[in-house]
C-alpha cells in the first residue's frame, strides 16, 4: 500500500501486443471463454439471417430453399396481421413507457423523503418483490384478483355493494388494457426505483443543507435538487427503454391472454413466435424480427443523439 | 475515486439525518407514508390470498368466503401435487438447471468483467465492443432455433443453459462494479509483490466483490427460473421442461377449462382453483425463500453498478 503509485504499469498505449500478451496472458485466457459463448450463441446466428431474402422452407433447408431478394419484406407489408401486431406493439409499449416510466422516479422521490430508515427499508423490500416473479405467476395471481365472478376484487367489491356484476378486467378488452397496463407497473414500479436511489445518494447533501438555510421547502428541495441531480439517470434509463418500443415480452402476453382479448394481445411478439415456430414460414417471422431489432437499435441511436444535442451525457 | 464516493455518500446520510432532526413530522410524511404502505399491500395481500385459497376447504372457495384468512383448513392441494410428480420432478429439475446456470454464469461473467475493469488491457475496446453487440442486437428467433438445432441442443437439458450464460448486462454491471469498488493502488501493490493476474483475481478482487457477486447470482438464477420462453421454442420432451412452463399449463388448462391436469395417480379432490393456488404458491417458496438472504447484499450490489453502468 505504501508505494501506492510507484510502479504503476504502463498504460494501454506504446505497449507492443507481444509485452502486452507476456505481461496479462492470464487475462486473455480468461477472456476466451465468454468471446467463444458470444460466438458460439450469438455471431453465429447472424448468419442465419440470410433467410430473410429467401423463400425458406425448414424441410429443405438453407442450400435447397429458393433465393426471393425483397420479395419476404413485400409479402409482410400485405400482411393485415403485421400491421395489426406492429400498432399494437407500438400502441401498448408506449402506454407502458408513458405510464411505467414517470412511477419509479415518483415512487424514489417519496422513498427517499420518508423518515424512518427502518420503515424504508422493509417497504423497499416489500417492494422489490414483485420482480422476482415470473409472468406465469403475477398471470395467475392476476387472474385470481381479477376474475369476473370468483376473482377477490370483483367479491370484494360486489359484497360491498357497489356493483351488480362483475367487472371484466381480463377478459373484455379496453378493461383487458388497463389492467394489463398497470400489473407491468406494478411489477416493475418497485425495482425500477434502485437506480434512481442510487443517483440520489450521489447528490451533494451541502446542497440541500443551503437550501434549506434559503428557506427552500420539501417540495422545492425534490423539484429543484433531487429532479435535476438524477436529470442524467432518467435521461440513459429513457434511451435505454425506448429500444424497448417495439419489442413486448411473450410470457407477459401469453399469460394474460386469453381468446376475448385477442384483438390487442396480438403483438409482435406473438406474431413472430405464431408464424415462424408455430406456422413455419421462417422467412416472415424473421424478416419482422430483423425489423423489430432494427427499429429498436435506431431509436436507441436517434434518442442518443437528440440526447447529446440537448446537452446530456447520453448512453454511448 | 472509491473512496472520495463514499465520503461523498457518507455526508449525505449525515445531512439528512440534520434534516430529520429540524423538522416536523407533517401532513405530507403521513400521507407519503399511507401512499407507501398501500402500495406494500398490493405486492403481499394477492399472496396471501392465493396462501389462503391454497389450504381452505374446497366448499368455502366455491362458496367465494375465503379471501385473506384459510377456511377449513387442509393440504389436500398440495398433497395432491406431490403425489402426482409431475411438478415436484420439474421443481428438482429446474433447482439443477437453475444451479448450473447460475454458476457457469457468474464464471463467464468473472472470465470477462476482471480483464475488461482493467485500463491498461490492450485491445480492450475491441473486446468491449464485440461482448456487447449482441446486447444491442440479437439475431432472432428463428436464427437461434436454427444454429440450436446445428448445434445438436434441440431437445437438450443444455440448451436452456449454455446460450445465456453470458449476459452482457450482468457483465457491464460487475466490470463497474469492479472498478469502481476495488483501488487500484491494492492491486498495484500485489503486482509489485509478485502476485499473477489470476492470483490477484482469485486472492484478492473476488473476496472484496462479495455484494456484487451475490447480486448477480440472484440475477442470474432467478433470471433462469422465472423464464420459460425457451421452453417452448426449443424443448419437447416434458421430461426437460422447466416448473414454470409446467406451472404455466396447468394455470392456463385452469383458466379454459376450469381442470387442472395431473396424472390419474394423484387421486384428486381439491377444486381447480385451490390446486392452481398450491401449484403457484409451491414454484414461487424457492423465490421467497433465498429472497430475504441476497436482499442486504443486492440493493448495495446493483447501487456500485449502477451509478455509473
Amino acid at each position: 500500500m505504501a508505494k501506492k503509485k510507484a510502479g504503476k504499469p504502463n498504460v494501454q498505449s506504446g505497449v507492443t501486443w507481444r509485452n502486452a500478451f507476456k505481461r496479462d496472458w492470464q487475462l486473455y485466457m480468461l477472456l476466451l471463454f465468454p468471446l467463444a459463448m458470444v460466438i458460439i450463441f450469438n455471431y453465429a446466428a447472424y448468419p442465419g439471417l440470410r433467410l430473410v431474402f429467401m423463400d425458406y422452407k425448414p424441410a429443405k433447408g438453407f442450400e435447397g430453399s429458393k433465393w426471393v431478394g425483397m420479395e419476404t419484406f413485400a409479402k409482410i407489408f400485405r400482411d393485415a396481421d403485421f400491421f395489426r401486431a406492429l400498432k399494437n406493439s407500438i400502441v401498448f409499449n408506449l402506454l407502458d413507457l408513458l405510464v411505467g416510466f414517470p412511477m419509479p422516479i415518483i415512487l424514489a422521490l417519496i422513498l427517499n423523503e420518508l423518515r424512518y430508515p427502518k420503515f424504508k427499508k422493509v417497504t423497499q423490500t416489500i417492494l422489490y418483490l414483485p420482480h422476482f416473479l415470473s409472468w406465469v405467476i403475477v398471470g395467475a395471481v392476476a387472474y385470481s384478483m381479477f376474475r369476473p365472478t370468483t376473482g377477490l376484487v370483483n367479491i370484494a367489491l360486489m359484497n360491498a355493494g357497489m356493483i351488480q356484476e362483475g367487472i371484466p378486467f381480463l377478459t373484455e378488452k379496453w378493461h383487458w388494457a388497463v389492467t394489463y397496463l398497470l400489473v407491468g407497473v406494478w411489477q416493475g414500479m418497485g425495482w425500477g426505483t434502485i437506480i434512481y436511489l442510487a443517483a440520489i445518494t450521489g447528490i451533494s447533501g451541502e446542497l440541500y443543507e443551503a437550501a434549506m438555510i434559503d428557506g427552500a421547502n420539501r417540495w422545492k428541495r425534490m423539484w429543484h435538487i433531487t429532479l435535476p441531480g438524477i436529470k442524467g439517470t432518467v435521461v440513459t434509463l429513457l434511451i435505454m427503454n425506448l429500444g424497448r418500443v417495439m419489442g413486448s415480452n411473450l410470457e407477459r402476453l401469453r399469460e394474460f391472454g386469453n381468446s376475448q382479448v385477442r384483438d390487442f394481445q396480438y403483438q409482435l411478439a406473438i406474431y413472430i413466435y405464431d408464424k415462424g415456430l408455430g406456422g413455419g414460414k421462417f422467412s416472415m417471422s424473421t424478416a419482422v424480427n430483423l425489423f423489430q431489432s432494427a427499429v429498436g437499435v435506431v431509436l436507441v441511436l436517434l434518442a442518443d443523439r437528440v440526447a447529446k444535442k440537448l446537452g446530456e451525457d447520453g448512453l454511448l | 475515486m472509491a473512496k472520495k464516493k463514499e465520503e461523498v455518500i457518507r455526508g449525505a446520510e449525515v445531512s439528512n439525518e440534520g434534516n430529520r432532526a429540524i423538522n416536523k413530522f407533517r401532513v405530507s410524511d403521513f400521507v407519503m407514508m399511507a401512499l407507501i404502505v398501500l402500495l406494500c399491500l398490493t405486492c403481499i395481500l394477492p399472496f396471501l390470498h392465493l396462501a389462503a385459497k391454497s389450504i381452505s376447504g374446497n366448499t368455502y372457495v366455491v362458496a367465494k368466503q375465503v379471501a385473506f384468512w384459510p377456511k377449513g383448513i387442509n393440504f389436500d392441494a398440495y398433497v395432491s401435487i406431490f403425489k402426482d410428480g409431475g411438478l415436484t420432478y420439474a421443481m428438482v429439475y429446474s433447482i439443477v438447471v437453475t444451479t448450473i446456470f447460475t454458476a457457469l454464469g457468474m464464471l463467464v461473467c468473472t472470465c470477462a468483467a476482471y480483464p475488461l475493469s482493467k485500463k491498461r488491457l490492450k485491445g480492450r475496446t475491441f473486446f468491449t465492443f464485440a461482448l456487447m453487440i449482441p446486447m444491442y442486437f440479437g439475431a432472432g428467433l428463428i436464427p437461434s432455433y436454427l444454429l440450436m438445432d446445428k448445434l445438436n441442443l434441440l431437445d437438450n437439458m443444455w440448451v436452456l443453459i449454455l446460450p445465456l450464460i453470458y449476459s452482457p448486462y450482468n457483465m457491464l454491471i460487475m466490470k463497474t462494479s469492479l472498478q469502481t469498488s476495488i483501488p487500484d493502488s491494492l492491486e498495484e501493490s500485489a503486482f509489485l509483490d509478485g502476485a499473477s493476474n489470476l492470483q490477484i483475481l482469485t486472492k484478492i478482487v473476488l473476496p472484496l466483490s462479495k455484494p456484487v457477486i451475490a447480486t448477480l447470482s440472484l440475477f442470474y438464477a432467478v433470471g433462469r427460473w422465472n423464464s420459460y420462453a425457451d421452453n417452448i421454442y426449443y424443448i419437447q420432451t416434458d421430461k426437460l421442461k422447466m416448473a414454470q412452463y409446467k406451472l404455466a399449463q396447468m394455470v392456463s388448462s385452469a383458466n379454459a377449462a376450469q381442470t387442472v391436469s395431473l396424472s390419474e395417480g394423484a387421486a384428486v379432490t381439491s377444486t381447480p382453483e385451490v390446486l392452481q393456488s398450491a401449484a403457484v404458491m409451491v414454484v414461487t417458496i424457492p423465490i421467497i425463500c433465498i429472497y430475504p438472504f441476497l436482499q442486504k447484499y443486492f440493493v448495495k450490489g446493483v447501487m456500485i453498478g449502477a451509478v455509473k453502468g
